[in-house]
């Protein structure tokens, strides 16, 4: 911009008249610096929440030292610090301190510093975690012997492992070999894994298979009466099946006897700071580490171990400890399943708008009410999901097709279907918006292009128009993927449970349960963080899972958006 | 060339003109070998409350090159597109009078539209081609017609970019995109797809006005090559263009036609002044 821009007329009066130099509101700097503040407090917040997520996130697998605290008052105990913060203590508390420490805590207006440590052994004291002010302390050490413990019940055991019996050989806890000791833990896990995948897989299958017979048998007996000899020819199959069954259930029973007999026999006694005593069975132990005896690399090997847990196995201890694997899963399913709905629907409906209704007042209304149906409550969704979807069109389904496993319902009640289809409806406004705006987009000479080629209006859109409008329909695609794959509420009413026991994709015939409860990482969040037995346990877990969740949509998103650019690319408009 | 330019005043078009107030328009154009294709009667549009066509009576014949001429907003584009019923498309286009493919009426009760449009080719002002690679550009209009033989398709497509003088430059690329070609390029692309499916009647409004002195000299050759098997309508501002390529011209001004003959003629020795004066340039 240069100062001699002109402002107003050229000649006024015969002369010419003195241009003024732009001045800085005409410039409009002022505004550019607002704009450009917004902008940049707005990416402040989002990167600060990013980070911290982050922060929180990565850092919680990684182990801590164990600090063994020796207090004034004579108990000692060992746990992992977590945080320090200033508190004001008690006056009853005040009162029963030395004059030194009053002095100073009277210096400080009061307050004292108190740190917060996980002690774990809940089964010994009732409590993960326990506040100790910092003048109660009289030493702390970090001794090399004492370890972190997980356990598949009562969370973790900080202490020393006092002896150890494999197989009825003792040995006390300072002669136990590190390489006897990890090679014995790795074989009682092994046949930890055995036992489940026994319990699981095979029993569970009989007991699948011993349902689905007698499913057949309630079939026959809907279907022909109990009298009628068809019901007397499948009862009698059922029957040999069920005798089978019967001797391969023995089978797997005892040897599921036999695996846990041997694993009563290899057991592990750990003592902590107070010198309290708990024995396990070696195989109830997931991983155990001296914490303070680790070097890095050490440190590094229990994080990924953690991690490869996290991202590939079971939840367990009410979700607070394990992994997340169905939730991944859950969540995954969910949202490919929601764009598979929501794709043609909102497609179908904006083509529709756009190009075969007669541009009026109705299609007005209609438009103004789509854009509407995007602010209603999604819980208001979620309760329509469960009145609709459940229980009038999956009673129907059940009364129809499933009248044998009545009075439990198999879509009649929430489930991966109906969630899918609840979210759908949420984020269809989003799509049918998207596609309009995309398809109104799309030049006129195109159409007329086609057209005059002799082309029927259909294979216009078909041909020409859709594909030109691609990329604002992924868009449109992208938005309410990432809109629904964060949802919670609706989907706490429509099927998301807080485990539920089977994926809702497996090995057996249909392959893919859309009836099936599934889990759901946004629900992880919620109920770890704000329904546990310990907050302060599942916070850790919070920061992970919803850097998992995150990491899980933006991942989606990607490829979304990967796809969309391909297309854009195709169609972007060449040089002239 | 043989030269019929004796003054003759169509029925229609003295029917139309006496019912107009308008004065009546001069014809004295060249006939074809084979007759008029394209008949038009005192035929009249309207967008919406204005009038953009007063009571145009013509005849196009068939194998030659006619060329509408007249100044901007005259309604050449509105009267090209009469004749494959682009302006359908347009909410609120009321017309009158008749306009006749072959004798059979263009707007007449039941006609099959898209069957009118796939024997007319048609090129627009600006290239439009779709977002595709050149190959399925070309053989758009196959495609649509139900072709699926790749043999056919292939032929069309070196038929049709021959004709439309782009094969050299095309042939190696023929499955990229048709957007990364240069205007020239599209425009003659446009042109490729118009011809592909052998339409009888070409449509071409200003398809030069984009391009450099080399293209169009190249689409000038094409429209030449395509004289007598194609009859070919096309819409210019350019004078010389209109000369060099047609065999008959018809001028027009708000929405009149004013007089339709023979070029040479009409750029020579025009019968009415009003046509003198703005093929010569002196035009307000
Ligand atoms: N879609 C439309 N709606 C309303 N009026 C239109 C429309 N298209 C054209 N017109 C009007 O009809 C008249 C004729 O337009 P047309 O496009 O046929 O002119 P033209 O002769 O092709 O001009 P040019 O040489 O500039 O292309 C103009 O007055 C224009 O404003
Ligand atoms: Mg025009």
């Amino acid at each position: 911009m240069s100062a001699t821009e002109t402002t107003g007329g050229g000649r006024t009066g015969g002369h010419w008249r003195r241009h003024r130099a732009t001045d800085i509101t005409a410039r409009g700097e002022p505004f550019l610096w607002m704009l450009g503040g917004g902008l940049a407090f707005g990416v402040a917040m989002i990167v600060g929440f990013l980070v911290l997520v982050l922060w929180n996130g990565l850092a919680a697998f990684y182990p801590g030292p164990i600090a063994l605290v020796q207090l004034t008052s004579g108990d000692t105990f060992a746990g992992e610090p977590v945080r320090s913060e200033p508190f004001e203590p008690p006056e009853s508390e005040v009162a029963t301190l030395s004059d030194a420490l009053r002095a100073e805590i009277a210096d400080n207006a009061g307050m004292a510093v108190r740190t917060l440590y996980r002690i774990g052994n809940f089964d010994l004291y009732g409590e993960d975690f326990r506040w100790v002010p910092d003048h109660a302390v009289a030493s702390i050490t970090y001794p090399p012997d004492y370890y972190h413990v997980e356990r598949l019940e009562w969370g973790p055991f900080i202490g020393r492992i006092l002896r150890v019996n494999f197989d009825g050989l003792e040995v006390a806890g300072d002669a136990v070999s590190a390489t006897a000791l990890h090679e014995q833990h790795g074989a009682a896990r092994e046949r930890w894994r055995r036992l489940r995948s026994i319990v699981k897989g095979g029993i569970g299958e009989i007991n699948r298979e011993i349902e689905g017979a007698r499913l057949d048998l309630r079939r026959a007996a809907l279907r022909h009466g109990v009298g009628a000899p068809e019901y007397a020819e499948v009862k009698r199959e059922l029957d040999a099946t069920l005798a089978g069954l019967e001797r391969e259930y023995a089978t797997l029973a005892a040897e599921a006897a036999r695996l846990k007999a041997l694993d009563e026999r290899f057991t592990i006694t750990f003592v902590d700071g107070a010198g309290s005593e708990t024995s396990e069975r070696l195989s109830s132990v997931v991983r155990m580490f001296p914490a303070n005896d680790l070097g890095l690399g050490g440190k590094l090997g229990v994080y990924l171990s953690r991690w490869g847990e996290f991202v590939g196995d079971e939840p367990r201890e009410a979700n607070t400890e394990g992994g997340v694997l169905p939730a991944i899963f859950g969540t995954a399913a969910m949202t490919l399943l929601l764009v598979v709905f929501v794709a043609p629907f909102g497609v179908i409906t904006a083509l529709y708008l756009r190009e075969y209704a007669r541009q009026g007042r109705l299609v007005s209304i209609v438009r103004v009410s789509v854009n509407n149906l995007a602010g209603v409550p999604s819980i208001v969704y979620g309760v329509f999901g469960l009145g609709f979807f459940a229980y009038i069109v999956g009673a129907n389904i059940d009364t129809f097709l499933f009248a044998e496993r009545l009075p439990s319902p198999t879509f009649g009640t929430g489930g991966l279907l109906w969630a899918s289809l609840t979210l759908a409806l949420l984020t269809v406004p989003v799509v049918i918006v998207a596609t309009e705006e995309a398809l109104a987009a799309v030049p006129r000479s195109m159409r007329e292009g086609s057209l005059a080629c002799g082309a029927s209006k259909w294979q216009t859109i078909r041909r020409v128009v859709l594909p030109r409008a691609m990329p604002g329909v992924l868009t449109g695609l992208i938005l309410a993927m990432a809109r629904g794959a964060g949802e919670v509420a609706p989907l706490m009413l429509v099927g998301v449970v807080k485990l539920a026991p089977e994926l809702p994709i497996d090995g057996v015939f249909p392959f893919l349960h859309l009836e099936r409860s599934f889990m759901h990482l946004g629900f992880h969040i919620y109920d770890v963080g704000f329904q546990s037995r310990n907050s302060e346990a599942g916070k850790p877990m919070v920061f992970v899972t919803t850097l998992l969740l995150i990491a899980l949509i933006a991942l989606m998103n990607a490829g979304a958006i990967i796809v969309r650019n391909r297309l854009k690319r195709r169609y972007a408009v060449g040089h002239f | 060339m043989q030269s019929d330019t004796s003054e003759r005043v169509r029925p229609g078009g003295a029917a139309a003109a006496a019912a107009a107030s308008a004065p009546a328009a001069a014809y004295h154009e060249r006939p074809g070998p084979e007759g008029s294709l394209v008949e038009t009667r005192a035929f009249s549009l309207w967008y919406g409350a204005t009038q953009a066509l007063f009571d145009i009576t013509f005849d196009i014949h068939k194998g030659l090159v006619t060329a509408l001429i007249g100044p901007s907003g005259c309604g050449k584009s509105t009267l090209l597109r009469c004749f494959n019923r682009m302006n359908d498309l347009i909410d609120g286009v009321r017309f009158a009078g008749e306009m006749r493919l072959a004798g059979r009426g263009i707007y007449a009760a039941g006609t099959d539209v898209i069957a009118l449009r796939k024997r007319m080719g048609m090129v627009f002002q600006k290239p439009n081609p779709f977002p595709m690679s050149l190959f399925e550009n070309v053989v758009y209009p196959l495609r649509v017609d139900g072709v699926r033989d790749r043999r056919i398709l292939e032929d069309a497509v070196e038929r049709a970019l021959r004709g439309a003088a782009l094969w050299e430059e095309a042939k190696d690329r023929l499955q990229e995109n048709a957007l990364g070609l240069s205007g020239g390029q599209q425009q003659r692309l446009c042109i490729a797809r118009a011809i592909a499916s052998d339409p009888e009647v070409l449509l071409m409004d200003e398809p030069c006005s984009a391009l450099d002195p080399i293209a169009t000299a190249r689409i000038e050759e094409l429209i030449d090559e395509l004289r007598g098997r194609y009859t070919i309508v096309i819409v210019t501002h350019n004078m010389q263009q209109a000369s060099r390529v047609s065999d008959n011209t018809a001028f027009m001004y708000l929405g009149r036609l004013i007089e339709y003959g023979e070029t040479r003629t009409i750029f020579t020795t025009p019968k009415l002044k009003q046509t003198s004066d703005y093929v010569t340039g002196r035009f307000g």
